[in-house]
């Protein structure tokens, strides 16, 4: 997992959203990302304005439609449920497709679905086109505790690791026979997860015993700390912008 | 429980957001303070574990799978403050970048999954350590409860969270019952997986176990002397009985001042304020059957939660001071 890993979550290329600095990536996805959920749910224009603005990104990014659809999978338990909604809810019924279902509960369907879709691939993008490391460091540069973003850089730089060793117990386990069908049979699959506990943290004193003796002194150096350009501000702040002031003029519409 | 951007409304997500960046910011500050070297790289790995282990699949009943959440165990395994800090960071990681739950929803989310897990989990486990036997049976077994309670305080979180903030007619006593209900049964398979976990852990390196201190050390059999199938039957006939006695007040018929709503046309002309579907909703109340009964049960609730996190942030205070004082 040395430098230039490409993760399977980044689609490599040189576009522009890709080379913006992660710091006005990150600001610029969590700003649209609220405008999506402070907009009222009646306000139909205000979602097409955003699925365009998603849109215009994942071209410019050359991010392909195929790649969005299968990491929206992720939300799809929410998804269903957003489908249960309207045949429990309360309030007025009407008939869709020869079904009763609650007029209400459509609504909250409808305002669940489209946030969390819009949400997810504002987020799936920004990964798509940023480097994990490189969100952590902008992260940091957006003042996020550094403790807290050096513990997230140890865990998405030995998190592969730790899976797949988990993935081979698995697996060992599998070759001698065991295929547990109920809960009282999970025993080694739990005693897996306790050996991997004491490994992972047998692992990190071997880990931080190396770092000290390569001269760690509590903080990790920024070997890029290139600040953001205001050309970058300028041109990542064009979505969030244009994203909440939509959502605005949605809110002062419905008021 | 990785909610989507917009899955509760803004004063929620504001509300929460604010309760769980106060309380991170706590916690981080006792983790700084508390680890005499730095254990940066500790936590982050233990992170990787947590977010290994919950993609872990367990078997639960007849094919189907579970997963474990791990806020209790982590808590158990590091201490709550560094719990919560590093399973904090499974969350806002897998928001992020893998689009697992949304970043406006991070506030409920953090405190559902992070927060409320770890300090109250660790508050449950200390309790009850204190009326289990001070064998590493009795430890094993506090560690299950209190993994399976934990489950169940994020549930009922949620479903207070629901009450304040809720984007859908679905009254606070239905997601209540559906929740608690569930997650009386899923929490037993976080509870078994937990104190198994544990067991094997306390055989290999008890040492490592923050939550446990001075126990000696055990034979790697611990985790096959408890009747595990014996827990589990048990603990699912309680979990259906109180699921039962949960629905029933939960799905009761219309009260008769409804009824009487309802011939008389008020329910209609009380409905439908404009800013009912906006940032203040109360959707919770609105289809409620028994209004008094649902405050009540979440009143309860609520003081539980709060109970229980309290006395896991105590603990976390009062076991830093121990270090300081006596390092």
């Amino acid at each position: 997992m040395g430098a230039g890993h490409a993760h399977a979550l980044y689609i490599h290329g040189h576009s522009r959203v890709h080379l913006l600095a992660p710091e006005v990536k990150v600001a610029a996805a969590f700003s649209m990302v609220v405008a999506v959920a402070i907009t009222p749910r009646e306000a139909f224009w205000a979602f097409a304005v955003y699925g365009a603005l998603v849109a215009a990104v994942a071209v410019m990014a050359s991010v392909p439609p195929g790649f969005l659809a299968v990491r929206l999978t992720a939300i799809l338990p929410f998804i269903a449920f957003a489908f249960l909604i309207p045949f429990v809810a309360s309030g007025d019924r009407v008939e869709v497709l020869g079904l009763s279902v609650s007029g209400e509960g459509l609504w909250s369907a409808w305002n669940i679905l489209v946030k969390a879709v819009l949400g997810a691939t504002t987020s799936i993008l920004l990964v798509a086109t940023t480097e994990v490391p490189e969100i952590l460091r902008g992260m940091g540069k957006l003042k996020v505790p550094s403790v807290f973003v050096s513990i997230a850089g140890f865990m998405v730089r030995y998190l592969e690791l730790i899976a797949e060793e988990l993935g081979r117990m698995r697996n060992a386990m599998r070759a001698r026979g065991y295929e547990p069908r109920w809960l009282w049979q999970a025993g080694p699959y739990a005693s897996a997860a306790g050996t991997l506990f004491v490994r992972s943290y047998e692992r990190s004193e071997r880990v931080h015993a190396a770092m000290l003796s390569r001269g760690y002194d509590g903080a990790m150096p920024d070997l890029s700390s290139k600040p953001a350009r205001g050309t970058d501000w300028a041109v990542a702040a064009a979505m969030p912008v244009l994203a909440l002031a939509a959502a605005l003029v949605a809110i002062a519409g419905w008021l | 429980m990785h909610a989507p951007d917009g899955f509760l409304n803004a004063g929620t997500a504001v509300a929460t957001g604010a309760i769980s960046l106060g309380t991170v910011g706590m916690a981080l500050r006792q983790v700084k303070q508390t680890v005499k070297e730095n254990q940066v790289p500790l936590a982050g790995i233990a992170a990787a574990f947590i977010f290994a282990a919950q993609m872990l699949n367990f078997p639960v009943a007849a094919g189907t799978t579970g997963h474990l959440l791990g806020g209790a165990l982590a808590a158990i395994l590091l201490g709550p403050s560094m719990g919560a800090v590093v399973v904090t960071v499974v969350v806002v990681i897998q928001s992020l970048v893998f689009a697992d739950g949304g970043m406006t929803a991070l506030g409920y989310n953090v405190l559902n999954m992070a927060i409320i897990p770890a300090f109250g989990g660790y508050a449950l486990f200390l309790a009850s350590k204190k009326l289990l036997p001070a064998t590493s049976g009795g430890v094993v077994a506090a560690a299950g409860l209190a993994a399976w309670g934990s489950v169940l305080l994020s549930a009922m979180a949620f479903s207070i969270e629901w009450l304040f903030g809720a984007t859908a007619p679905v009254s606070f006593a239905e997601v209540f019952g559906a929740m608690v209900g569930t997650h009386l049964l899923i929490g037993m398979g976080e509870g078994v997986i937990s104190a198994l976990a544990l067991g094997t852990v306390l055989a290999s390196r008890p040492d490592l176990v923050v939550g446990v201190k001075g126990l000696p050390r055990t034979e790697p059999s611990v985790g096959r002397r408890i009747p595990v199938r014996t827990f589990i039957i048990g603990g699912a006939l309680t979990a259906l009985l109180l699921a039962g006695v949960v629905s029933q007040f939960a799905a009761d018929d219309p009260d008769g001042l409804e009824a009487v709503a309802n011939e008389t046309g008020i329910i209609e002309s009380a409905g439908d304020h404009p800013l009912d579907s906006g940032v203040f909703a109360d959707y919770a109340t609105a289809g409620i059957r028994n209004e008094s009964l649902s405050l009540a049960i979440a009143g309860v609730a609520g003081t539980l939660i709060v109970l229980a996190v309290g006395t896991g942030v105590f603990a976390a205070v009062r076991q830093r001071r121990d270090s300081t004082t006596t390092v």
